[in-house]
């Protein structure tokens, strides 16, 4: 299909700020009067405040005021896992105690350090197994692990149950969670080759560069607050809740974020937002907070780590006949979410699995507050299983392309524990065209061979993300200049898409772009609320809204041109910023003077009346705020049907230096199946940044603590290890399927997510391809590790380990 | 990244500002007493992007922070504070340096550019900022200062890089987003462009 907008590239709006240097991040905002906040934040990881007394500090010149967890909870802490504001109950290194208001931050640190906080220590941990273990430590105050709505529990196995996990058998211990389909037992007993391991994969921090800053102040009753997030109107509503202010005396203010990566996604992930806010109403001045690097660390949230077993029967034609799967995952200091329940969800999806069954407990440690972070659980198992499938080729001496066409999901397949018919899907000519552009067979007569010391591997992955939403909703507004205004709650964090959704309502117009205006950047600009900007779902959500929305506007327009001009609305057509009849074109109505008519009108044409039932309260706010001054097309997305998922597959290159255990990435390529290609550019960045974050989770990203005092050791970029220009290919080459999905009105699914797990998968492949198939079971496979197999050592590590080194 | 900057040249760069040994650090030349000891001019004046700016910097006062906080110069993001990133890198006397791990003191008599000082007065944009534009380079944006600094300092000292030589060059500045594919698109574009 011809589009105007969709599929072509265009200059988004923020970008020219980008480059020079003139968009503004929270920190880089300043208010009359500001004054600034700093952090007490808890030493030791497992803790109970038991006095704080600031009395020294409270007397200096220059100081403001103190928030503690007390003013903020007056009523008690929530006992619920979850980051707080404050707490006077830390599970973990780094969470903050209280804040301090002073004229400078020099003077804000002076007094911090003449607070005394008496702290009551209490047992740690720091590896879940250890908290399983009878008699272990547990990393809350009542348990180590939460059960949603019933409150916290201490989960024990018996010290013989944890010692035969950590020994590599199945765990035999009662999951917390489960699902199955199919017969598993049947399903094995059909298998020619099965493949059962322990396995690991790491935790480790976000780590966006904009570190969670943010400045507030109160204005005539109204609480103004800059910030950072995915979602504007997502996070907002969250916050306004936190804070405790009616959403209506709300505005936060969020052009540009740093990078979210999962953890600014709600309100909840980032409630340190909150302390400017509380202290400004404190002490009645604009209060900033510059957040530093470690803070970041600490608070800025963790991928959930894996341990786990797995169980994988193929039958000899290839096919994956059976996965059962038992993950103990880290939940860390604050509770996490669902990551393992994700990965066997992903396998399913992924390789069209016969019969599977999950099995899975969470389990708390003291360290980094655990959250989605891209792709939550199924990129960690992708790292995985992408080797065992080469092992399974292997064995039963099929291709190892042929055996992922073999299992590949495609249109009219069902996937997951719900069994969910997908939207669509393309993985086949994914698979297709990736082998094609990354000539695969040539590459492959070179996979293994050794020239000195360096051997080359080949490796192919597969990514999945669910990638779409619906229930949200769009506003439009055609002004009297016959401008279009597209309203969109979508945060700004470099996927554009807050500008690439907005091309879906002048697609509907064909509005030149120019003539398109996206209001967006603060919430007292009246913005519809959006799904959080996570899930890979914005394209697929965001251009079903705003689609809508514009459908809605383009109906109200045909109306009132059939009102001024006669006939049915039916009866004209649009074009060229025109509204006509269709039979007699030059009879009609510019969309300035349609604007202009609408407005006198009123009513249901500029928001007063007949708004959707089912609009959100946000949007309503939202939509009696701006009512009356334009005219308006509002819109609520109905329920979609299916599962829209995003599936990408990457090929890999690697020249390993199997005396080092260093490697180069000598070829990538990714191809993306996302349905329409709304923005090219877009798109690529996309995948070449989840390429990047791939290389990161398979080859170096990890936690670690230090054993003995819980102290984390990887508390920046470097020692978190993300990966550098020097660590990634000097080249990333992309593509992608382009074909429509029938269930978004420009055709349009999501990628973000899987774009990071192909790469994980094939990286961890080749990897395994370049030591004679050797399968690791661990992501990241570090340069250490890659050593000590070539050398025939066996690693001293405590098998399983977590948030430490591992073999 | 400038190799030249280690932390010992930091640690001296310390020293020789007198922050190391100063207590008062108040001291300013305009009021006509003699330098205590160990003192250090407060009051100084520095090129920033072709402009003499007056400023009051402390003593131990770092370049990222004189940029920011008494300049307004907002574009040099601090990422880590710590010489990790290459959020913060401006070029002083044409060679990338990262402003959160040098003194203001250090550099006062060198010529200091930041991404403010790169478009020309009429709006028109300098090659690498068009060329990131046009390879739409930066993702979230937050690194992008540093990446376009750390570009042009590279395209002065070597105007047509290989891609390989782009990526040394760029290896100083960490990209989160992980958008480094297209910084690099982007300065092999800038220097197509010149």
């Amino acid at each position: 299909m011809a589009y105007m907008h969709i599929g072509k590239d265009f200059v988004p709006p923020d970008v020219n700020g980008k480059v020079t240097g003139r968009i503004k991040y929270a920190e880089d905002y300043t208010r009359e009067g500001m004054v600034y906040a700093r952090l007490l934040t808890s030493p030791i990881p497992h803790a109970r405040v038991v006095n704080i007394d600031a009395s020294e500090a409270l007397a200096m010149d220059g100081v403001f005021g103190l928030l503690t967890a007390d003013d903020v909870y007056p009523d008690g802490e929530p006992q619920s896992t979850g980051l707080k504001v404050l707490t006077n109950e830390p599970t973990l290194v780094g969470e903050p105690i209280l804040a301090l208001a002073a004229i400078d931050e020099k003077t804000a640190e002076t007094a911090i350090s003449k607070i005394s906080v008496t702290f009551e220590r209490l047992p740690f941990v720091l590896d879940p197994l250890d908290s399983l273990a009878e008699g272990g430590p547990d990393a809350y105050n009542g348990g180590n692990t939460y059960v949603f709505r019933q409150g916290f529990a201490s989960e024990k196995w018996s010290a013989d149950q944890v010692a035969s996990f950590r020994a590599g058998n199945e765990p035999t211990a009662e999951p917390q969670q489960t699902f199955a389909y199919g017969d598993l037992d049947a399903a094995l007993a059909e298998s020619a080759f099965v493949y059962e391991s322990t396995f690991t994969t790491a935790g480790y921090p976000h780590q966006s560069m904009e570190p969670r800053s943010a400045m507030a102040y109160w204005e005539n009753g109204k609480l103004y607050l800059h910030g950072t997030s995915q979602s504007l109107s997502a996070l907002a509503d969250g916050m306004a809740s936190i804070v405790g202010v009616p959403q209506e005396d709300f505005v936060f203010i969020n052009e540009a974020t740093g990078g979210g990566f999962g953890q600014r996604a709600r309100a909840n992930s980032i409630p340190s937002m909150a302390i400017p806010a509380k202290m400004s109403q404190k002490i009645n001045r604009p209060v900033m907070m510059r957040v530093t690097r470690d803070e970041e660390t600490a608070i800025g949230g963790a991928r959930q780590g894996f341990q786990g077993w797995i169980k994988c029967g193929f039958k000899a034609d290839g096919t994956m006949a059976a996965a059962d799967l038992y993950i103990i995952s880290d939940n860390g200091g604050k509770g996490g979410g669902g990551d393992a329940y994700s990965a066997a969800d992903c396998i399913s999806i992924l390789y069209q699995t016969e019969a599977v069954r999950f099995r899975g407990t969470s389990i708390g440690s003291n360290t980094g507050h655990r959250g989605a972070q891209r792709g939550p659980g199924q990129n960690q198992i992708a790292a995985i299983i992408a080797p065992i499938l080469d092992k399974a080729a292997e064995e039963l001496g099929i291709d190892r392309l042929k055996i992922r066409q073999i299992n590949t999901p495609q249109n009219g397949d069902v996937g997951g524990a719900s069994r969910t018919p997908f939207t669509s899907a393309y993985m086949p000519e994914a698979l297709k065209m990736g082998a094609e552009q990354f000539n695969l067979e040539e590459r492959m007569a070179r996979s293994r061979k050794r020239n000195g010391s360096k051997v080359t591997g080949i490796g192919i992955g597969q990514g999945y993300h669910n990638a779409g939403r619906s229930g949200m909703d769009g506003i439009v507004r055609l002004t009297a200049d016959g401008r279009l205004k597209v309203h969109n709650g979508v945060g700004n964090l470099g996927t554009y898409s807050y500008a690439s959704t907005s091309r879906a309502a002048a697609e509907v117009l064909q509005m030149p772009w120019e003539r398109v205006d996206i209001v967006t950047g603060r919430t007292d600009r009246h913005l519809p609320i959006t799904s959080p900007q996570d899930g890979s779902n914005s394209i697929f959500t965001n251009t079903r809204t705003n689609y809508g929305a514009a459908m809605d506007l383009l109906g109200k327009m045909k109306e009132i041109a059939a009102m001024e001009l006669g006939g049915d609305a039916a009866d004209y057509d649009f074009g060229d910023e025109r509204v006509f009849k269709a039979a007699a074109p030059s009879e009609g109505m510019t969309f300035a003077e349609i604007a202009q008519k609408g407005i006198a009108l009123g009513g249901k044409f500029t928001g007063e009346a007949d708004l959707p039932e089912e609009l959100n309260d946000f949007t309503k706010i939202s939509v009696s705020r701006l009512a009356g001054d334009a005219l308006m097309g509002i819109y609520h997305d109905a329920p979609h049907n299916n599962n829209p998922p995003g599936f990408t597959v990457t090929f890999t290159e690697i020249e390993m230096d199997v005396e080092t255990g260093k490697y180069d990435i000598v070829e990538m390529v990714t191809i993306g199946d996302c349905g329409t290609v709304v923005h090219p550019q877009g798109l690529k960045n996309q995948l070449v940044g989840g390429a990047v974050w791939g290389i990161g989770l398979t080859g170096y990203e990890r936690h670690l603590y230090d054993p003995q005092n819980g102290l984390p050791a990887s508390t920046g970029y470097w020692q978190s290890k993300i990966p550098t220009m020097m660590d990634t290919p000097a080249k990333i080459k992309t593509g992608w399927v382009d074909l429509p999905d029938p269930e978004n009105p420009v055709g349009a699914r999501g990628i973000g997510e899987p774009a990071m797990g192909a790469v994980a998968a094939s990286l961890a492949s080749a990897i395994s391809d370049s030591l004679e198939g050797h399968l690791f079971n661990s992501a990241p496979v570090t340069a250490d590790m890659i050593i000590n197999h070539v050398a025939g050592v066996t690693s001293e590590a405590v098998p399983l380990a977590q948030n430490n080194f591992r073999g | 990244m400038n190799l030249n900057l280690t932390r010992r040249r930091f640690i001296k760069g310390v020293i020789a500002s007198g922050a190391a040994a100063t207590t008062t650090g108040v001291w300013v030349a305009a009021n006509g007493a003699a330098r205590p000891a160990g003192a250090v001019e407060r009051m100084i004046r520095i090129n920033i992007n072709g402009q003499v700016r007056t400023v009051d910097v402390a003593p131990q006062e770092t370049l990222a922070s004189t940029l920011r906080y008494k300049l307004g110069l907002t574009g040099t993001k601090l990422g880590c504070n710590r010489g990790e990133c290459g959020a913060c890198t401006v070029l002083v006397d044409d060679v990338s340096t990262y402003a959160c791990s040098v003194l203001t003191h250090s550099v006062k008599n060198g010529r200091i550019e930041t991404v403010e000082g790169l478009e020309s007065a009429d709006g028109t944009l300098h090659p690498v900022q068009q060329a990131f534009v046009e390879e739409l380079a930066p993702q979230c944006g937050y690194c992008t200062p540093g990446q376009i600094m750390a570009a042009v300092g590279l395209l002065r000292e070597n105007p047509n890089p290989t891609r390989e030589e782009a990526r040394q060059g760029l290896s100083g500045n960490i990209c989160r987003c992980g958008s480094y594919d297209s910084y690099l698109d982007g300065v092999m574009r800038a220097a197509q462009i010149g």
